[in-house]
């Protein structure tokens, strides 16, 4: 089988896989399964718009979640003031890509090194948190929304259809939505990264030197990237915010950013299914050890229950022991275990041979 | 008049806090090029070191310079043998790695202490400038980072274990060459800047109180100042700082502390923006 061939299995595969999950999820699962389900596929967009920034454009984003909370706020905002989806929900892509295209003019024109990179956007994210945590105060407000400060926004308007205020979509349909857009943003990533603007994108991660040589700027192309990933991820906080009902400065904060590194690195840098299994799967792993909280009392349990402990646990094994993350390495391994076999295959007259000889 | 006394002792703390938790960052940043995102949560476990040993009867001075910097020193050594080696020349990974380390510490110690506020009182009570009243702790505060500042000039310049720590800096492989044991030098290097760390940590205990989370609001301001510095380890620290720490207290006293903050981190960005090498990239070159 040819690259080629198993790259459109692996779309079929996905695209099957993924329409099986959106149709037959709701008729046998219970509400609050799907509820849950909902907010993974949620988190999987938003860990999607890492993978393209950070695992294809090697751009280390340590601030994906201040457009993940940007989008959430802008919604939560906007939506208080329209009253009518459409507008709120194009806002919330807008705005947070208005704000990476800013933070990334400063950031690639200015040529500052990967390294430094991490440590602005690191900033950028804390800024964001500190400002909105201190606008709890009734003077702090937009049009007639409540910034709320460090107690977020209660009780935001769903989204409606398009031009129907009053056909609101309910907790089903937000999975539907959810969902489709989840894969709508994988095959649209897909696309691009197989487009003209994606093999640049990746020729300058793996030689930045080179790919200018070759005459692409590629401060341009890092730009674009990184506007990309903040409207994906402020569309990821649109649905967020939705999803709740609620916005709070926590969604801006460094256990937030932490995560969907985790997510990605765990999956898998350079690819795009892998972070999106990382995303589900350290998600589902935390709430079930979350649960696991009888009395809450015991030591034991205390470590269990302890989301940063476990997380932080994580990151470090994987960055020591499986730095290239799931996905890649278990390609390899079945690559390493097919072709073994191929060889078993190919060898195994001769020990026969050599016992007759 | 007063007031403007007042005030520059707001500013100069502001300055000497600022300088004190950087400068354990500072060395290992600068030395080993190694990003330390765990930094804030040594200054958390020098805090909660120090504050251990008071409840266990230790004078709040030998709490706060001797048991904090020799625990943490040793947790730090810890770190660098069983994760930091693995992972020199990969920037983004260390990083990475450290980033797990301060959250696994986080969680610790929220298991093992709870997700509370200790504080101990600070010692030396208040004094008086003409009407108002100010902490005699600030002047401690800023006199600790002087001789701190002090010391490592002083070892760093005139001994032999700073000279071999700033040949290595330099230029590893010749230091290896001449005999030196660079693995070694990075191991102690390490331990030292995690000391200095947990120094500054207990030293601010009083100020701030202690909680597990305590680190995140240390990691950007000394990232930062240490970044904004540049390549020059002291100079660069001091220099950071002075900048840094006035713009915040100025901020500060002008609106609220939040957005003193704010100020902070964006005359930063912008200042990077500006000197993408740091001020010692441009100015005081032949700092050390």
């Amino acid at each position: 089988m040819n690259a080629r061939a198993r790259n459109l299995l692996g779309l079929a595969l996905v695209g099957l896989v993924g329409a099986g999950f959106l149709i037959l999820t709701p008729r046998f699962a219970e509400l609050d399964t799907v509820l849950d389900l909902t907010v993974y596929m949620i988190m999987a967009i938003l860990a999607l718009s890492l993978a393209l920034v950070w695992g294809y454009g090697g751009i280390l984003c340590f601030g994906q979640s201040a457009f993940f909370g940007l989008g959430a706020y802008t919604y939560a905002i906007a939506m208080f003031n329209f009253g009518e989806s459409t507008i709120p929900l194009l806002l919330a892509i807008a705005l947070p890509a208005a704000f990476a295209a800013l933070l990334g003019y400063f950031m690639f024109y200015g040529r500052i090194s990967d390294v430094y990179l991490g440590v602005i956007t690191l900033t950028v994210t804390l800024i964001l948190f500190n400002s909105v945590n201190s606008t709890a105060g009734p003077e702090f407000h937009i049009g007639v929304a409540r910034l709320g400060g460090f107690n977020g926004i209660p009780g935001i308007p769903p989204l409606n259809i398009p031009g129907n205020k009053a056909a609101v979509i309910d907790l089903e349909g937000m999975f539907y939505l959810s969902t489709a857009a989840l894969l709508v943003t994988y095959f649209g990533l897909r696309l691009l990264l197989a487009s003209r603007f994606g093999r640049i994108i990746v020729g300058i991660r793996e030689n930045e030197r080179r790919a200018e040589l070759l005459g692409y700027d590629p401060r341009a192309y890092k730009l674009a990237t990184f506007t990309i990933g903040g409207a994906l991820a402020g569309f990821a906080g649109c649905l967020f915010a939705n999803w709740g009902n609620f916005v709070s400065p926590t969604i801006f904060g460094l256990a937030q950013s932490a995560q969907i590194i985790i997510w990605v690195i765990v999956g898998g840098r350079g690819t795009l299914i892998g972070p999106i299994v990382g995303c589900i799967g350290v998600q589902w792993l935390s709430a079930a050890l979350g649960a696991n909280q009888p009395s809450g009392s015991d030591w034991w349990t205390r470590v269990l229950a302890n989301a940063p402990l476990i997380l932080g646990i994580i990151l470090i094994a994987f960055v020591l022991l499986v730095p290239r993350g799931l996905v890649p390495t278990l390609g390899d391994l079945g690559h390493w275990l097919l072709r073994a076999r191929a060889r078993r295959v190919a060898t195994g007259l001769r020990p026969k041979q050599a016992e007759e000889g | 008049m007063d007031l403007i006394v007042l005030l520059a002792i707001q500013v100069i703390y502001a300055i000497a806090s600022l300088a004190l938790i950087s400068v354990g960052l500072a060395i290992i940043f600068g030395m080993m090029r190694v990003i330390n995102l765990a930094h804030g949560e040594f200054l958390m476990l020098g805090g909660y070191a120090a504050i251990v040993a008071t409840s266990h009867g230790v004078s709040i001075w030998i709490a706060m310079l001797v048991v904090a910097p020799v625990v943490v020193g040793i947790i730090g050594v810890i770190v660098e043998r069983t994760i930091i080696r693995f992972l020199y020349g990969r920037m983004i990974d260390t990083m990475l790695a450290t980033w797990g380390l301060s959250l696994f510490l986080v969680g610790l110690t929220t298991a093992v202490f709870g997700n509370t506020t200790v504080g101990i009182s600070a010692p030396l009570g208040s004094f008086q400038i003409g009407a108002y009243r100010t902490s005699g702790y600030t002047l401690f505060v800023i006199a600790v980072a002087l001789v701190l500042l002090g010391g490592i000039f002083a070892v760093l310049r005139w001994t032999r274990l700073g000279l071999i720590a700033r040949g290595t800096m330099q230029n590893a492989n010749m230091a290896a060459a001449l005999g030196v044991n660079p693995p070694r030098v990075y191991a102690v290097t390490f331990g030292i800047g995690a000391a200095l760390s947990g120094l500054a940590g207990a030293v601010l205990a009083p100020v701030s109180g202690v909680f597990p989370t305590i680190g995140v609001a240390y990691v950007a301001k000394s990232f930062i100042t240490v970044i904004g510095g540049g390549a020059a380890i002291l100079t660069g620290t001091v220099s950071a700082s002075a900048l840094f720490g006035t713009i915040n207290q100025i901020a500060t006293f002008a609106t609220t502390p939040v957005f003193g903050e704010v100020a902070l981190l964006a005359t930063a960005i912008v200042l990077i923006r500006l000197l993408p090498q740091g001020i010692t990239g441009r100015f005081f070159r032949r700092g050390l």
